[in-house]
């Protein structure tokens, strides 16, 4: 699904990816885990197609992606959600999950101007597929809401569902449970679960190390923008170098 | 009486946002809109009609800035560059100077369409920027635009501009110097303009637009191709200017570079910010109310100044005068006589 072939990045001096390889099966529940600062938000941003990998290729269903613009990743079928949750503040939660839509609906200018038939019967098929997606989020009731005015695990949620609308087939989650409780970490695992279901490929970001070993088939570990090591959850979790890099131990 | 027009409008207007149910809304517009239409019937008084004809052309600036402005957030002061294109494509095709006269209705489209190509090509340079740098960049265009019609003397007359445009005619009937005619071309335009734009603020590309005016990054990464979006902004928000170009030059008939000063782009986001961005009864109102101060209160001012025996010129003051009502409404009520419903919210979180 999505293959990284010796991908580095770097900031003049600052080398943020170094040399990361990474595969991604079709069909999976994918973790990448790290440090603070490890690198793991730079990988996602490159992707995505926010700044292009300075050397190495970015593979995705066998087709290289690295230097395409960022809508075009996203048509391809590369969603995300961000860190800092970035929605759509002042738009109403089903605008918001419409505007994902936008790469799969067909209206043009004229359509937008005229308000011809096709791009009114297009608007109620994507207004009802919005009022599933939120409904498959749980977030039914609130789609006049403005998302800003929406509570944190809320917002989190309506980020996965405007990502999902535009029909990805893998979704990148950047540290989708960072400031849930415990209640609402246990509902997110199940929603990723529900989310593969759906035969989404899902690769997240966390630092919940609970949720990680609980929701993820694989982890891939960086650390000072390098990869050092990859497997199952249990492989990892006995990781001695993972085991350094977390408690800051040398290795003998 | 002059008065009563302004003030019946931006009443209807005003009163029409406090009606939930929309059928009477509709109702109290459409009455608005017949009660224009049959004005002349009853009025016969020209110079009452160039003053709305006027002001009715800036309603249609106002409107098209509001689609660059209010919808898709890119803040635009060079926008009088697009009415100068347009007031220039007319002046240049239908006067003595080349000794072309196409037709008035023909040089709408050309001019909304050639006004739409400006859009892009100055919009083009200008995708990577954001706020202030945007800012300034247009500007730029809409001091260059006016520099570049000065200059080209042989083309476009320098400094003296052009003159004796020709009469637009209606089925072989010409204009004439009476200004009612001009003010139905108006009427017609801003039912068009209010239609465009009531429909492209509810549709795919609306909803672009409000989504990267909320976060540009965010929205590539749905899928929406930035770059076309924004550009189709520039583009639908310079073919109304490029309209009202036309309509404008023909009614003066006369075009020189003086009239599209960097003065009229600032006196067009002034209605919007007055009026309320991105809503458009607002961007009306807001239109409305600066030229009434502008084109009627002003000179009122100095008339009755000139008869209580005092030698000001009221018309000298109006950039206080706008400086003042803005200072007030960024004081007051920063989102606008009539804001849409996320400027206020906007305003409201930001003030919280």
């Amino acid at each position: 699904m999505l293959r990284l072939e010796h991908v580095s990045k770097r900031f003049g001096e600052l080398v943020a990816v170094d040399d990361v390889s990474l595969h991604v099966q079709a069909g999976t529940i994918a973790a990448i885990i790290g440090p603070n600062g490890a690198g793991k938000s730079t990988l996602f941003n490159t992707i995505t197609g926010i700044y292009p990998p300075s050397t190495g290729e970015i593979l995705f269903q066998g087709k290289r992606i690295d230097g395409w613009p960022t809508h075009r990743i996203a048509a391809a079928g590369i969603a995300r959600t961000f860190q800092n949750i970035r929605l759509f503040s002042f738009m109403a939660a089903i605008d918001n999950v419409m505007a994902g839509e936008d790469a799969h609906l067909h209206a043009q200018l004229w359509d937008s101007l005229l308000h011809t038939l096709r791009q009114r019967r297009e608007e109620k098929e994507a207004r009802q597929r919005a009022r599933d997606l939120l409904r498959f989020v749980g977030l039914e009731g609130v789609s006049e809401t403005y998302a800003r005015n929406l509570p944190y695990g809320s917002q989190r949620r309506l980020e996965i569902a405007r990502a999902l609308a535009s029909r990805p087939k893998l979704l990148l989650l950047d540290e989708p449970a960072a400031g849930m409780n415990p209640k609402e970490k246990r509902e997110f695992g199940e929603l990723v679960r529900a989310i593969r279901e759906r035969g989404i490929t899902v690769l997240l970001i966390e630092h919940d190390m609970g949720l990680v070993m609980n929701v993820s088939e694989e982890i891939t570990v960086l650390d000072h923008g390098e990869r050092i090591a990859h497997g199952t959850p249990a492989e990892v979790r006995n990781d001695p170098r993972v085991i350094a890099a977390y408690l800051g131990t040398a290795v003998a | 009486m002059i008065y009563a027009y302004f003030l019946v409008a931006i009443a209807v207007i005003i009163g029409a946002q406090r009606i939930a149910d929309l059928r009477a809304k509709r109702a109290l517009y459409l009455a608005l809109g017949v009660a224009l239409l049959c004005a002349p019937i009853f009025d016969r008084n020209d110079a009452t009609f160039n003053v709305l004809a006027d002001a009715g052309i800036f309603v249609l600036l106002a409107l098209g800035l509001n689609i660059v402005v209010g919808y898709a957030g890119l803040l635009d002061l060079g926008y009088a560059a697009f009415f100068a294109i347009g007031a220039y494509t007319y002046a240049m095709m239908a006067s003595p100077q080349f000794n072309l006269h196409l037709p008035f209705w023909l040089l709408l489209f050309l001019a909304a369409g050639f006004a739409a190509l400006f859009g892009i090509i100055l919009g083009a340079p200008t995708l990577r920027l954001r706020g202030d740098y945007l800012a300034i960049v247009t500007l730029g265009f809409g001091e260059i635009v006016p520099q570049i019609f000065q200059n080209l003397t042989q083309y476009t007359g320098g400094p003296n501009g052009i003159g004796a445009l020709d009469f637009p005619s209606f089925f072989g009937r010409s204009f004439g110097q009476s200004t009612i005619p001009y003010y139905y071309v108006v009427l017609g335009l801003i039912a068009l303009a209010l239609f465009f734009a009531h429909n492209l603020r509810d549709s795919r590309l609306g909803r672009a637009w409000m989504a990267i005016r909320e976060d540009e990054l965010a929205a590539r990464h749905m899928g929406i191709n930035t770059t076309a979006v924004k550009l189709a902004a520039f583009a639908l928000g310079a073919s109304f200017s490029g309209l009202a170009g036309v309509v404008f030059a023909a009614k003066l008939s006369l075009v020189s570079p003086d009239l599209f000063q960097f003065q009229v782009s600032v006196l067009i986001v002034s209605m919007l910010v007055l009026g309320g961005m991105g809503n458009i009864p607002g961007v009306v109102v807001g239109a409305l109310t600066l030229v009434l101060v502008n084109n009627v209160v002003l000179p009122q001012a100095n008339n009755i100044a000139a008869s209580a025996g005092l030698h000001v010129d009221f018309g000298n003051y109006h950039f206080f005068i706008y400086g003042a009502i803005l200072v007030m409404i960024m004081l007051f009520k920063p989102e606008g006589l009539l804001p849409s419903r996320q400027r206020k919210e906007e305003l409201h979180h930001a003030a919280a």
